[in-house]
């Protein structure tokens, strides 16, 4: 191997360096097919990266108090120094914007390029979720937009008015997703011009709703709508309204509850349209960070194989790398949980291992993977799969036994816990069908959708929550509750049911004394 | 195809609008928080941020959540010693071995009872003195002040050589010229006529000596325009200025405390903790503050800080003779016209027997005319003595310059500070 001298040597770094640095990480992705958007890498300071922090990595994002809440915890963190700030924040966008902050060493500015610029980036652009649900070309002047929006409503009605609602749609912002229908890509423009057109539609159809003479209505249809969208559902046949569950709590309010004005419904829209676009990210951090921390490793090594780096730099580089993917056993004093890091690392290692070299066990188990080509494989894997599945197809009993991983039931019923499996032969597929669990969103948040509303009589909105192994709600229902009476305008009931249907539990808000003060 | 920005440079608050509307929101926390701050603080500790605690329930954003309960299956790494089928205890507190992995995501972190975060400096100020005012700063009334800022005000006939206004000065000039020389020129037309007319008649009939008449007062008027000066003094113009009475800008602040044998260490704390407090409010109110310490036993002495607070004296106590002084001071070195001058005085209430009538005198003849404002705190969990009864007559002779609390704690400053300043409705 012909080893050239290093680019740089030290812990600083200029520009320059870190353009060549770029350049070369850049020629080895692409020996890699990583296939990425257009890289915007912005110097910031600490302080910079607070904020960015505080945004929820938005570039620019409306005002809030809890954006407000979240800086100050992550300032106090880092003050304290309970926490280093992450040396990398990476948005999915097109270009992709990656942050290095200008307290980095040389070392970690390669790593954070490597790491964001073409792991996560080339996440970004190739996994199904993100292909599905964001557009990354659109977002940013989507938060533009937004942030314009949510001023100017502040302006008109006021701050506070603006801040309630908001507090009622981010309570229900994880319910606020659309599973099945992919999200058209529009620009800022478009987005503003839409809003206008959209707002007195919306309110049309609402009014169409909430009407109470009864009757057939066909001389009011608005142009270019649709004869089913006129009558949504069927409400004038005297069935169930909606007539199926509906998953989309915030997408259901925005359409249908009665008393919000048009700009309240544009904000409900705003947040659902941002939980939509954080979406995939809740459901491949496993996935995102093994994958990007795979390419870290990975590039970083072939940079110091090519002698760009030195040893130095790589021993510097190795101890960081050690640290971010290491996982504390569950009775350390430091485990906080799987380390996704670890763990999607482990695994993207794994299937590279699996292809190149093969052991009996990997035949047995993974016919398909073993003795493969690695590089069409983890791009197969990284493409085609989240979290849920992606641990369910490829956690192989290799690293269940490196992990150690083992399973407890914890049932409210047994006096005692129970292990009910371990990383042995007759443990792996119940580990990792446990594991894979664990990350289905389903499982992770309450099943709750909107089962009725009772659009001919007090207008109450009735949700079902639907027990997982019966899982019963936390505490925090009430004040959510009360959020979604803010939003809906009426009477809401909740009603957890067992597996196999009958009520376990009902919730109302307001509290059935406290009826006479509610509007 | 990559692009480097340099975004150092930008603004860094981006979170600024954030974090404010989070402070107003939790503003009632956070004031309770500040008032205990304030009355636990050292003395020179005031000039930094402070940690603030709110509850986390208080502040936490509800979603749906699963609660404690059910049936869960929980997946955990670093297995030593089980083995399938092995029976556990029910770790004591905490769902034991945590939900699911939520690793680098941003959770609150639900064991924590408490949000803490820190102000910043300003921040922690602002809170201090939320709703407090400078007793009587509008009620200095512009007459009184002798403190003066020149103005332009339009323009005069005298002044000095340096203000002189030329266009202004030029223009009379034009016009007193044009004035000055109009008759002149009229009578000379009319002689130029007039020996035109003479001297176009036939030879015959021409009057010799009328022309020559004519020839000289042509002459003569000639040089009386040439005389009409191009400037006079008479024209000049000064650019005139005026004095405009000016709100001074300037406060001094004076620290009389008594340091006899009677005050001990805990009572010169609590009383330095009220100096500071109204230092720090001052400080935010002018753009100037001096400080002068002046403290007091049987006699009273101007001294620095440090000694004002830490060297140890003992004595007897004569009031009088610190506010004697504070009024020489003023006297000599702070006219009340250009200073705002207030009083905070500290005291554990002991006198010599007949100086309280002294001070009652002193304060209403000579001091309280003068000053913005005075506060006295004695510092004393006993029964008042005849210095506070005194002072008491003052307080009703001057309800709105004069002010007096007990503080019997370091736990009363606080709240004193505020009572004493607090926003009155306007009258």
């Amino acid at each position: 191997m012909n080893r050239r001298t290093p680019i740089a040597t030290g812990s600083d770094w200029n520009f320059e360096v870190l353009e060549a640095y770029e350049q070369e990480l850049a020629r080895l992705a692409d020996e890699y097919r990583l296939d990425t958007y257009p890289n915007q890498i912005e110097i910031i300071t600490t302080e910079q990266m607070m904020d960015a922090y505080a945004s929820v990595g938005m570039p620019v994002g409306y005002h809030h108090w809890s954006y407000g809440k979240q800086f100050l915890a992550v300032e106090q963190a880092y003050r304290r120094g309970q926490m280093g700030l992450a040396y990398e924040l990476v948005i999915n966008s097109n270009p992709c914007i990656a942050y290095l902050m200008e307290e980095n060493t040389l070392m970690m500015q390669v790593l954070v390029m490597a790491h964001a610029c073409y792991g996560h980036n080339s996440f970004f652009k190739g996994n199904y979720l993100f292909r599905t649900w964001t557009d990354a070309g659109s977002i940013v002047d989507y938060l533009v937009f937004a942030r314009k929006y949510v001023a100017e409503c502040e302006e008109r009605h006021g701050v506070t008015a603006v801040e309630q609602l908001l507090d009622a749609c981010h309570a229900l912002q994880n319910y606020g997703v659309d599973r099945y229908k992919r999200p058209s890509p529009i620009s800022a423009e478009e987005e503003a011009r839409r809003q206008k057109e959209r707002e007195e539609y919306l309110q049309a159809q609402v009014n169409t709703l909430w009407r109470t003479i009864p009757g057939r209505h066909d001389g009011d249809s608005l142009p270019g709508s649709l004869a089913e969208e006129e009558d949504p559902l069927g409400l004038h046949s005297g069935e169930r309204y909606p007539p199926e569950p509906q998953e989309n709590l915030l997408y259901f309010i925005e359409k249908n509850a009665p008393l919000l004005a048009p700009w309240q419904r544009e904000i409900v829209r705003i947040v659902r349209k941002l939980a939509q676009y954080f979406y995939p990210q809740r459901q491949t951090q496993v996935m995102n960070e093994g994958w990007a921390s795979f390419w870290h490793y990975t590039l970083m090594n072939r940079l110091y194989d090519e002698g760009l780096v030195d040893e130095g730099l790589m021993l510097e580089f190795l101890q960081s790398h050690t640290a971010v993917v290491s996982q504390p056993g569950f009775d350390s004093p430091y485990y906080s949980g799987i380390n996704p890091y670890a763990l999607g690392f482990a695994i993207f290692s794994d299937i590279k291992r699996m292809c190149q070299e093969p052991t009996e066990e990997d035949r047995e188990w993974f016919p398909d993977t073993a003795g493969s080509d690695w590089l069409d494989t983890i791009h197969f894997a990284m493409k085609n799969f989240k979290d849920e599945s992606f641990i369910q197809q490829f956690l192989s009993p290799k690293v269940i036994r490196d992990l150690k991983l083992f399973t407890v039931v914890d049932d409210d019923q047994e006096e005692l816990l129970e292990v009910a499996a371990i990383h042995d032969e007759r443990g792996y597929r119940r580990v990792r069908e446990m594991l894979a669990t664990q990350y289905a969103l389903a499982v992770r948040e309450p099943n709750i959708q909107v089962y009725s509303a009772d659009i001919r009589g007090d207008r109450s909105l009735t949700l079902h929550h639907i027990q997982d192994n019966r899982r019963p709600l936390a505490r925090s229902v009430y004040p959510v509750m009360r959020h979604l009476h803010q939003l809906w305008g009426f009477p809401v009931k909740l009603e957890s049911l067992h597996d196999d249907g009958s009520v376990a539990r009902r919730y109302h808000w307001p509290l059935p004394d406290e009826e006479g003060d509610s509007r | 195809m990559t692009y480097f920005i340099d975004r150092r440079a930008n603004a860094k608050n981006k979170s600024a609008v954030n974090r404010q509307r989070f402070l107003d929101r939790y503003r009632t926390h956070i004031k309770r928080s500040v008032e205990e701050a304030v009355n636990r603080r050292s003395i020179t500790d005031m000039e930094r941020g402070e940690k603030v605690s709110i509850p986390t329930r208080d502040i936490s954003e509800p979603v749906f959540q699963h609660g404690p309960g059910g049936k869960r299956t929980i997946v955990s790494p670093g297995n030593k010693e089980f083995v399938e089928g092995d029976r556990l205890r029910r770790p004591s507190g905490g769902g034991g071995g945590g939900g699911a992995g939520e690793g680098g995501a941003s959770n609150q972190g639900e064991g924590m009872d408490e949000f803490a975060f820190t102000l910043t400096r300003e921040e922690f100020l602002d809170f201090v003195f939320d709703g407090l005012e400078l007793p009587h700063l509008e009620r200095k009334n512009l007459v009184d002040l002798d403190e003066v800022r020149p103005v332009r005000a339009g323009f005069s006939r005298d002044g000095v050589p340096s203000r002189i206004n030329i266009v202004r000065s030029m223009r009379e000039a034009h016009a007193r010229r044009i004035a000055m020389r109009a008759p002149i020129r009229r009578a000379l037309r009319e002689a130029r006529q007039a020996l035109e007319e003479e001297e176009s008649k036939d030879p015959v009939l021409r009057n010799p000596a009328r022309i020559a008449e004519l020839k000289a007062e042509i002459e003569r008027l000639e040089q009386r325009l040439e005389a009409v000066p191009f400037i006079d003094t008479y024209d000049l113009r000064y650019n005139n200025l005026i004095n405009q009475p000016q709100p001074s800008s300037k406060a001094v602040m004076f620290c009389v405390m008594d340091v006899s044998g009677s005050m001990t260490q805990a009572h010169k704390d609590i009383a330095k903790r009220f100096f500071l407090l109204l230092y720090l409010f001052l400080e935010r109110s002018y753009e100037k503050v001096e400080l002068v310490f002046v403290r007091h036993h049987t006699a009273a002495k101007e001294v620095d800080e440090e000694e004002f607070f830490y060297s140890r004296e003992t004595g007897g106590t004569i009031v009088s003779s610190a506010l004697s002084l504070v009024d020489e001071i003023v006297a000599d070195r702070y006219p009340p016209s250009q200073w705002n001058l207030y009083v905070a005085q500290a005291s554990d209430g002991d006198n010599w027997d007949d100086d309280s009538l002294t001070c009652r005198d002193l304060l209403v003849k000579s001091l309280m005319p003068r000053v913005q404002y005075f506060t006295y705190v004695e510092i004393t969990p006993h029964a008042h003595q005849a210095l506070w009864e005194e002072y008491e007559t003052v307080a009703d002779e001057f309800p709105d310059q004069f002010a007096m609390r007990q503080i019997v704690e370091a736990g009363d400053i606080y709240p004193v500070f505020r009572e004493l300043f607090k926003r009155r409705a306007v009258q």
